[in-house]
């Protein structure tokens, strides 16, 4: 493929990408909106990928790779971090994640006692 | 590895975080879709280490048990409340190692090929700008939220001047770059001027709008990683950040709209800062504020019929969850009917207040939202509002000078008496005055939320 072409290509996944992201995350509750943001922040963690071949390709100076070293410390920090946190947050829906009964729902208050 | 496997495989990962993007917009499956993001960025990292151009793994592995290492302990023993300013922090860092690989890239690229194709060109200018910015800017909130440095807004005359000439600068070495430049002091002007613009971007913004900041950054960190993808050529960076890119703005718009403010009011409007008009109508509401003992406040609660309690961060902050549960149950012993208000924005993040009282083992069908809480005010005996402030503001609906004019609110002045529980009467985390407190149907118990919980759980015990 030619430079052309294949920029040609990695654009049309991009903009494909931006209409996907606006659509999966359509509807989110308030309740999720902390974690989601969570979530999506332990994703771009990605940029752990970036970070590894420009530190992990031979022939490179000094500067190169301390700067390499250190976005993969940044990285792989991004990484962990984010899907821990994020899990941990999720973690406190998950014991008692909603038998909601019909009654629960209705809004009204129980009958006075 | 070869390029087709690699990227195949690569493929595979793009799926998972669609996926994962899928499943935690939803209560039920949100774990779930957390961990297939997990999954599908550990097949990332295997495949990457396996390409054959790929050859210091010591060094690599090295990196990731440093960064690793530090991301599980930080992120393992962060408080609950302490969340939002996590998120800022790993936010912060992916940032800043999307701007340092375009940094290796463009040291990299210059000297061997003498001059850079047009589009690598714009690619470094785009990662290097957006991801310093979100670095320096997400270091900001961090300190903000953990009050390192002050909440409330910093503002100085000329201060959209100085910023737009900190941001010219920064993109002037951005185009430099793009269109051939090839010193390296050029990369070091537009690192160091975006970084600038981060912080003095970041810090005029009020503790209050800092979620919606933190989400706004997010989504920047995730369009400088897609850059990255177009450096490297490499697929899975540009999906993957960009969708996070769209979804991260998505997400902010969403969160901007749970607090009826406008994106662009929330980054320029310099958020707490008291117009006159506001100052004035807080001044003339001005006039007695009645403070009540814990054992007064325990007979209102223990003979009401139904009580709401509205946490918010000041809850957060005294660790009171446990004990606001405790005293709940004691006064459902008593037959009174107890329900939590949760605004959006309560606690620091929208949705912060749910995962506390969750903690707290608060029975799920007791939170009550916004829009389901609301009318039932009118039918309730006593509000308790444990540390919340701006959020019941009853400003926010009647003062249109005020700086949260038409934000949502819990409508708790409604309700036959509020009890305020507030460690002194300082204003809010925003700044802002709150007329609640002089409103006659309210009283307020001083001192540190847990403490005073903890005596009004001794006194309903003792009546």
């Amino acid at each position: 493929m030619s430079h052309g072409q294949l920029l040609v290509f990695e654009l049309t996944i991009l903009v494909l990408a931006i209409f996907l992201g606006f659509e999966v995350i359509s509807k989110v509750p308030t309740l999720l909106h902390t974690p989601l943001m969570s979530g999506t922040n332990a994703i771009h963690g990605i940029v752990i990928v970036g970070a590894i071949l420009v530190m992990g390709s031979g022939g490179k100076d000094t500067l190169t790779w301390v700067i390499g070293f250190v976005a993969v410390i940044l990285a792989s920090a991004n990484v962990v971090g984010g899907f821990v946190v994020t899990d941990r947050m999720l973690e406190m829906f998950k014991r008692r994640r909603p038998e909601r009964t019909p009654a629960d729902d209705d809004g009204n208050p129980p009958p006075p006692q | 590895m070869s390029r087709t496997t690699s990227d195949l495989l690569y493929l595979v990962t793009i799926v998972t975080f669609i996926l994962a993007l899928r499943f935690l917009s939803r209560p039920d499956t949100a774990r779930l879709g957390n961990w297939i993001g997990a999954a599908g960025m550990l097949l990332a990292i295997a495949v990457t280490l396996a390409k054959s151009e790929v050859v210091s793994y010591w060094e690599i592995a090295l990196g990731m048990v440093i960064g690793g290492g530090f991301g599980a302990i930080a992120a393992r023993r962060v408080k609950m409340t302490d969340m939002p300013q996590m998120v800022a922090l790993f936010n912060g860092v992916g940032g800043g190692a999307a701007a340092l690989i375009s940094w290796a890239e463009f040291h990299r690229k210059v000297p061997a090929s003498g001059n850079l194709k047009l589009d690598i060109g714009i690619a470094i200018m785009l990662s290097a700008l957006i991801g310093s910015i979100s670095f320096a800017g997400s270091m900001v909130a961090f300190a903000k939220l953990q009050e390192l440095i002050k909440g409330r807004p910093i503002t100085y005359p000329g201060q959209q001047l100085v910023n737009g000439l900190v941001f010219g600068a920064a993109v002037a070495a951005g185009i430099t770059i793009a269109a051939g430049g090839e010193e390296q002091w050029l990369m070091w002007g537009l690192l160091v001027f975006a970084a600038v613009f981060g912080v003095l971007f970041v810090l005029p913004i009020g503790g209050a709008d800092m979620p919606v900041v933190i989400s706004l950054l997010n989504a920047f960190t995730g369009l400088a990683a897609a850059a990255t993808g177009f450096e490297l050529e490499n697929n899975v960076l540009i999906v993957s950040g960009m969708l996070v890119g769209a979804s991260g703005t998505l997400l902010t718009l969403m969160m901007s709209r749970a607090m009826n403010r406008s994106i662009a009011n929330v980054l320029f409007g310099a958020f707490g800062q008291v117009s006159p008009a506001a100052a004035a109508s807080a001044e003339s509401v001005g006039g007695t504020v009645r403070s009540a003992s814990a054992e007064d406040v325990a007979v209102m609660l223990a003979y009401a019929h139904k009580v709401v309690v509205v946490p918010g961060y000041g809850l957060a902050v005294a660790q009171a969850q446990h004990d606001v549960r405790q005293l709940a149950d004691l006064l459902e012993e008593k037959g009174v009917e107890v329900s939590y208000a949760i605004h959006p924005v309560a606690g620091r993040m929208p949705g912060h207040m749910n995962v506390l009282l969750a903690e707290a083992n608060v029975p799920y069908p007791q939170l009550k939202e916004m829009d389901e809480a609301n009318p039932e005010f009118a039918r309730t005996d006593v509000v308790l509002v444990v540390g919340a402030n701006d959020v019941v503001n009853p400003d926010a609906r009647n003062n249109q000078g005020s700086a949260i004019y038409g934000m949502p609110i819990l409508n708790v002045d409604q309700a036959q008496t509020v009890v305020v529980l507030k460690r002194s009467m300082s204003p809010g985390f925003a700044g802002i005055e709150n007329p609640l407190f002089f409103n006659p149907k309210t009283v307020m118990l001083f001192g540190d939320a847990k403490d005073s919980i903890t005596k009004l759980i001794g006194d309903v015990k003792g009546l």
